[in-house]
């Protein structure tokens, strides 16, 4: 949560309850988000100070760079507290992260970034990628005034961030005492205001102002206000020294010969002194009453520790290693952050156990801050791809519930869109959703395709009775009555008037075993890269034709034999023939059977296996035998499956869910306001979801999927075998253009120029210029060599540079392109030249 | 192209001549008929450095007749210029002998040309045809289809295509028809205004100066949409009342063609609706011939070859004579940087014409009939007789190739 409107902090500081957790992000932050100088700064810095202090002191180069990092690069400073640090007690050095953690109440205090104080790295890894922001802030200029703001934004995040089960957290946490005894305030805690040895004491209230002056870019000198404002202040506290709540006074004399006691003592002693109770009492009274001062005021306490360690005296420095001589709230800190009059008991003892926490943290040993990928990197990374890591990957199990809503809040930070990071297959497959087939209708021009598949959307009640009888009597208006079926595919009003469908319609109905997306093909000629368009979506075809005298047969010299042998060419291998008109024979099962004669073994000898093939008689106009059995008197010859039965027998071809993603783009539209770019088109591979980045071939530009729509409805992913509306961001719509491919940045289809195809010649092939089409993709380009013929069914080499590859032979050709196109190898092609399919053929290499 | 004088000798061939290039297409015919050796003598800037004995350097433009001995020939042919780079042939106060000059030829500008080893019969050729002042035909034609339209101005000697238009046009989708009504009319718009630049109709120059001279239009597409063009057309000449476009649309012909690319050119133009039309344009004659080309080829009975192998080959076996015996030929052939290359067709044409009695015909490159024939590579016989197995021997070389290849590709 970075940047902050002013009155969110306030309106977050109140709840703080487990501001412990805050303090743990400013820890991690204060130690990763380095600027590059700072970090340069900080190695040489280490070099000076390891050249400094003699060899007899093991000191690790992270505890070095920390303490460099506190003294602000001061070498000498950094020495003489490393020496302070490390030379008395070896015991320190052996376990180094421990006994620091207990030395170092000023780091706490200041902020410090702590190796050791990291105690959940995979907190802190979260935190971080939440938290990019405000590291940069903070990390770039680790002023007094960042470090305060820290301070009150990071309550603001975990309160926002945690309020939602903090009762939890308080009472079933791993480190409660922890969460609770850090709260922001504590910032402070540790300031030896109270229980420091006297001598010390006369400096702490004077020399405050001090650094802040020199610090902040001002003379080193107090100004006359601040001396005189720390005159009164002086004042103050003598008086209050003197006469102040008894307890406060106690509790300082307490401490100072406990201090004074257990400089002698061995370490373990020392954390069963009562006195450090009672400044978490005075930070828990300010969370509920003064809250809004804490904004502007606490700024300046985080440094005293700096200026009061500089002289440290030597042989005292091992009293201020007991983390429990906390203090009574310092006269600066009640001014702050009131007195506290009344104290919870149970919080009380909930506080004796504080300095445990951290020490017996399991994940607190072997904390490692800078093992991990700096959050920097992550956020950048996860933007990369446009994901965010996954959760699972950054954050510890007892975190889960702490970071699940953390996450929430930083898509609200991040722009883009926010992937689930579904595993689209395991999904697809645990959904247990109904099989899905797209089929293309195809045939001769007014063989009855649309009307068809109108009469078929009507009886499934796909359409309503009332848009259909509004349909029909627009088009008797025009006299065309019965096209009115046609209509509910043929939409453009050029259509209408015409009568012949220009373009694919596509249209969704569902029966009990399976989910069907229409393809409603054009049947005529000019059309036809239309409906190969729409055949390269087909998983089957519905082949209509016009069972009336001589229609069967005009048909079968045009667009019924071509448009086979396209979809044939195409991978197409179930079709049902739809024998369309059966009533304008009255049924006739010798005209039936004629047809289906003839059109099998047309069939059979363009490579249809005849099992594959159904012969199926109806009457799209009237509806018999679509949906519903015919009963015709004429038909009882016919007792086998209705349209809508053989359609539901079709079997399904595998489909290729977990390679890449491959979508030919069908259309490129505006599909309303709030998506301003919108594509839809079959997913020949592979899978996608929200959130996705994918890539647009060949203009080699990358969007963003916003949304997905599939059969109108907002889904969260589509597989391949489906079609897809995808709502894209992040790119400009004259980048994609029907036929151009989406696909998966990673796996991104080449562009080629050229390349070897295997082809079928459907008419005499020369060296000459045709139309390459795949789908959608129609391109110029020219057949440049041909290279062989071949045997059509073992593929050897009958003979090479044929003068011309004569219709039904296979060969083999190299074709050239006019533009590079992502193609790829196995991708069947279509050559057509002067409004005839030449032939069709498999991509074999590009070029 | 105006012939201004000629010097060349009939016997040998050797002479020059001087032109003075008129219009676009003329740069086209410059382009066929200097070759590299030939001599170019045309006015040319050039910049002169001169130091001076004080040693400062002065440099400034002179205007000097270059004669230039041509190593290579550049031609746009979307703006129609012809560049043509060489040495310098003969020496003058401010060019050296064999200094390097490329001449910008420019309309209206003279320049001679002289041909070292003489002007053979295709030169001659092409120097009558380029020399022709007979009025040329002219076509404007919109090859069409939905949201993709290419302008073409194809002239006798030229298709060149001057703008091609993409405009994405929305599909028909549920509830989205708007989507493909705007989309088409703002295809039509553009693909109008567009035209209307090209066409030049206001521009006085043009159409006022010559009020007889309307070019024609063509629109063709797959489909209906050059038919909604017209309507279109039609609509905005009226709304707008734009008189020398209202002109215009009588002579806007409507065709048919099967895809919107520009080599379905050749089927339109190819269609007797369209030939009826159009006055018999050399584009039209190529366009046929082709034809009558691809259908020997696909009876497959020996009687139509492509490739230079096969076709010398049927030439030296006299199949390609009297009664029918056809060459075709691409005038990027006689293009060719290599001399003897050049000289290599020159003799296949004057076989053909003179020794054998074939039909002889020079297909432009520019054209979609040439561009035809360079898929074929560049040469095609039609026979008098039928010749099998022309490709034979020559593909047992291949093989042999081949093997060699393959052997070398074990190697690797």
């Amino acid at each position: 949560m970075p940047p902050k409107s002013g009155h969110h902090r306030a309106k977050n500081v109140g709840f703080d309850d487990d501001d412990g957790y805050s303090d743990d992000y400013l820890e991690e932050e204060e130690g990763d988000g380095m600027t590059d100088e700072d970090r340069e700064q900080l190695r040489i810095g280490t070099a000076k100070a390891r050249e400094a202090l003699d060899s007899s002191i093991t000191v690790s180069d992270a505890q070095i760079q920390e303490s460099l990092w506190h003294y602000f690069y001061d070498v000498e400073k950094t020495v003489a507290y490393l020496k302070n640090k490390f030379a008395p007690t070896p015991k320190t050095t052996s376990t180094p992260s421990k006994k620091q953690k207990a030395t170092s109440r000023f780091d706490q205090a200041a902020s410090a970034a702590g190796v050791e104080t990291n105690s959940t790295p995979g907190k802190q890894t979260t935190s971080h990628a939440q938290l990019g922001e405000i590291q940069e802030s903070t990390c770039t200029a680790p002023s007094l005034k960042s470090l305060a703001r820290q301070c009150v934004e990071n309550v603001n995040l975990s309160d926002s961030g945690t309020s939602v089960d903090e009762s939890s957290v308080r009472d079933k946490s791993l480190y409660p005492a922890f969460v609770d005894t850090f709260p922001t305030s504590n910032f402070f805690w540790d300031t030896p205001w109270g229980n420091v040895p006297p001598h010390r004491l006369g400096e702490i209230t004077v020399e405050p102002l001090l650094p802040r002056g020199r610090l902040l870019g001002g003379s080193s000198k107090p100004s006359k206000l601040a001396a005189l404002a720390a005159a009164r202040k002086r004042k103050q506290d003598e008086a209050k020294n003197v006469a102040s709540l008894p307890h406060e006074h106690d509790t300082r004399t307490e401490a100072d010969t406990a201090v004074a006691l257990l400089d002698r003592l061995s370490f373990k002693a020392k954390d069963t002194t009562g006195p450090p109770s009672i400044p978490k009492e005075a930070e828990k009274k300010p969370r509920h009453s003064r809250y809004p001062t804490r904004k502007r005021s606490p700024s300046p306490t985080p440094e005293i520790p700096k200026t009061e360690e500089r002289p440290p005296p030597k042989s005292t420095a091992p009293a201020i290693e007991f983390p429990d001589l906390r203090a009574p709230p310092s006269i600066f800190a009640s001014v702050l952050c009131g007195t506290s009059a009344h104290q919870p008991i149970n919080q009380i003892s909930e506080f004796t156990s504080f300095p445990l926490p951290y020490t017996n943290f399991p994940g607190f040993k072997d904390a490692n801050p800078f093992a991990n990928p700096s959050p920097d990197d992550l956020v950048l990374s996860a933007q990369a791809k446009g994901t965010k890591p996954k959760p699972a990957k950054t954050k510890k199990s007892n975190g889960e519930h702490l970071a699940a809503p953390m996450e929430k809040l930083a898509v609200d930070e991040i722009p883009r869109v926010k992937s689930k990071n579904l595993n689209v297959v395991e999904e697809f497959e645990k959904s247990g959703m109904k099989r899905m087939a797209n089929f293309v209708v195809i045939g001769h021009v007014d063989h009855g395709k649309s009307t068809l598949m109108g009469r078929l959307l009507c009886d499934l009640k796909v359409v309503d009775q009332r848009s259909l009888d509004k349909l029909r009597k627009e088009a008797e208006t025009i006299g065309k009555s019965s096209f009115a079926l046609a209509w509910v595919m043929d939409q453009t009003s050029e259509e209408r008037s015409r009568g012949v469908t220009v373009d694919i319609a596509t249209n969704y109905f569902e029966t009990e075993k399976t989910r069907f997306t229409i393809l409603d093909a054009p049947g005529h000629r000019d059309f036809i890269p239309n409906m190969i368009a729409g055949a390269s979506q087909a998983d089957f075809a519905v082949l209509v034709i016009d069972a009336s005298t001589n229609s069967f047969e005009s048909g079968l010299k045009g667009q019924t034999k071509e448009h086979a042998l396209l979809v044939r060419s195409m991978g197409v291998q179930r079709l049902v023939v739809a024998v369309n008109k059966m009533d304008t024979v009255s049924w006739s099962q010798e005209r039936f059977e004629e047809i289906s004669q003839q059109m099998g073994t047309f069939l059979t000898t363009a490579s249809f296996s005849a099992k594959s093939i159904t012969f199926i008689p109806c009457a799209g106009l009237t509806g018999e035998n679509v949906t519903k059995k015919v009963e015709d008197p004429n038909a009882k010859w016919y007792t086998g499956e209705t349209l809508i039965e053989a359609l539901d027998s079709s079997e399904i071809a595998k489909r290729n869910i977990g390679k890449p993603l491959r979508l030919t783009i069908g259309d490129v539209f505006r599909g309303g306001i709030t998506n301003p770019v919108s594509i839809s088109g079959r997913i020949d591979a592979g899978s996608v979801q929200v959130g996705d980045i994918i890539l647009a071939m060949p203009a080699n530009e990358t969007a963003a999927v916003k949304a997905i729509e599939l059969e109108n409805e907002p889904v969260d992913w589509a597989v391949a075998g489906q079609i897809p509306t995808l709502h894209l961001t992040d790119i400009d719509p004259v980048h994609l253009r029907s036929g151009d491919i989406v696909c998966d940045p990673k796996n991104a289809v080449k562009l080629i120029k050229s390349f070897t195809c295997k082809i079928l010649a459907f008419e005499h092939v020369l060296p000459m210029s045709v139309e390459v089409f795949r789908g959608r993709l129609q391109a110029e380009g020219k057949v440049k060599r041909l290279v062989a013929v071949l045997n059509k069914t073992s593929g050897d080499i009958i003979k090479n540079k044929p003068r011309i590859v004569k219709p039904g032979e296979v060969a083999r050709v190299i074709v050239e392109l006019d533009r590079e196109l992502p193609l790829e190898p196995g991708t069947r092609v279509v050559l057509r030249e002067g409004g005839n399919t030449v032939a069709a053929g498999l991509l074999e290499v590009s070029i | 192209m105006r012939l201004l004088k000629s010097q060349i000798d009939k016997k040998h061939g050797s002479g020059f001549a001087t032109f003075l290039p008129e219009e676009p297409e003329d740069m086209w015919h410059a382009y066929n008929l200097i070759q590299p050796t030939d001599l170019v003598r045309a006015k040319a800037l050039r910049r002169v450095t001169k130091t001076s004995d004080s040693g400062s350097v002065v440099s400034e433009r002179v205007k000097v007749d270059l004669t230039i001995a041509v190593t290579s020939t550049d031609f746009d042919v979307g703006s129609g210029q012809l560049h043509v780079a060489g040495r310098v042939a003969v020496e003058n106060d401010y060019v050296k002998l064999g200094g390097h000059h490329t001449l910008d030829l420019e309309l209206n500008r003279r320049f001679t040309l002289e041909k070292v080893d003489g002007w053979d019969s295709v030169a001659l050729e092409m120097l009558r045809e380029a020399c022709e002042t007979e009025r040329k035909a002219e076509l404007w034609a919109v090859v069409m289809g939905e949201g993709i339209a290419n302008i073409c101005l194809i002239t006798e000697h030229q298709t060149i295509l001057r703008q091609r238009i993409e405009v994405p046009v929305p599909r028909k989708r549920r509830g989205g028809l708007d989507g493909h009504d705007k989309g088409m009319e703002k295809f039509f718009w553009t693909t109008l205004t567009t035209l209307l630049r090209h066409l030049d109709l206001s521009g006085a120059s043009s159409s006022a100066s010559t009020p007889d001279k309307t070019v024609p239009l063509l629109l063709a597409s797959p489909g209906f949409v050059a038919q909604s063009f017209l309507a279109y057309i039609k609509a905005e000449a009226t709304r707008t009342t734009n008189k020398p476009l209202l002109a215009l649309l009588p002579t806007i012909i409507v065709a048919h063609s099967s895809s919107p690319h520009v080599h379905s050119l050749a089927e339109v133009l190819a269609s007797p609706a369209i030939t009826t039309k159009l006055s018999d344009t050399k584009y039209a004659r190529e366009t046929a011939l082709m034809d009558k080309f691809n259908t020997f080829i696909r009876q497959d009975d020996g009687r139509a070859w492509y490739g230079p192998r096969e076709v010398e080959r049927a030439v030296e076996k006299g199949a390609v004579g009297r009664g029918g015996g056809v060459l075709l030929i691409s005038n990027a052939l006689f293009r060719a940087q290599n001399v003897a290359e050049r000289k290599r067709w020159v003799t296949l044409v004057d076989r053909v014409r003179e020794v054998e009695g074939g039909e002889v015909r020079v297909l432009s490159s520019l054209h979609e009939s040439g561009q035809r024939l360079e898929a074929l590579g560049n040469v095609a016989a039609i026979l008098t007789f039928p010749l099998e197995d022309l490709d034979e021997e020559e593909e047992e070389e291949e093989s042999v190739d081949a093997a060699v290849v393959e052997e070398e590709a074990m190697v690797i």
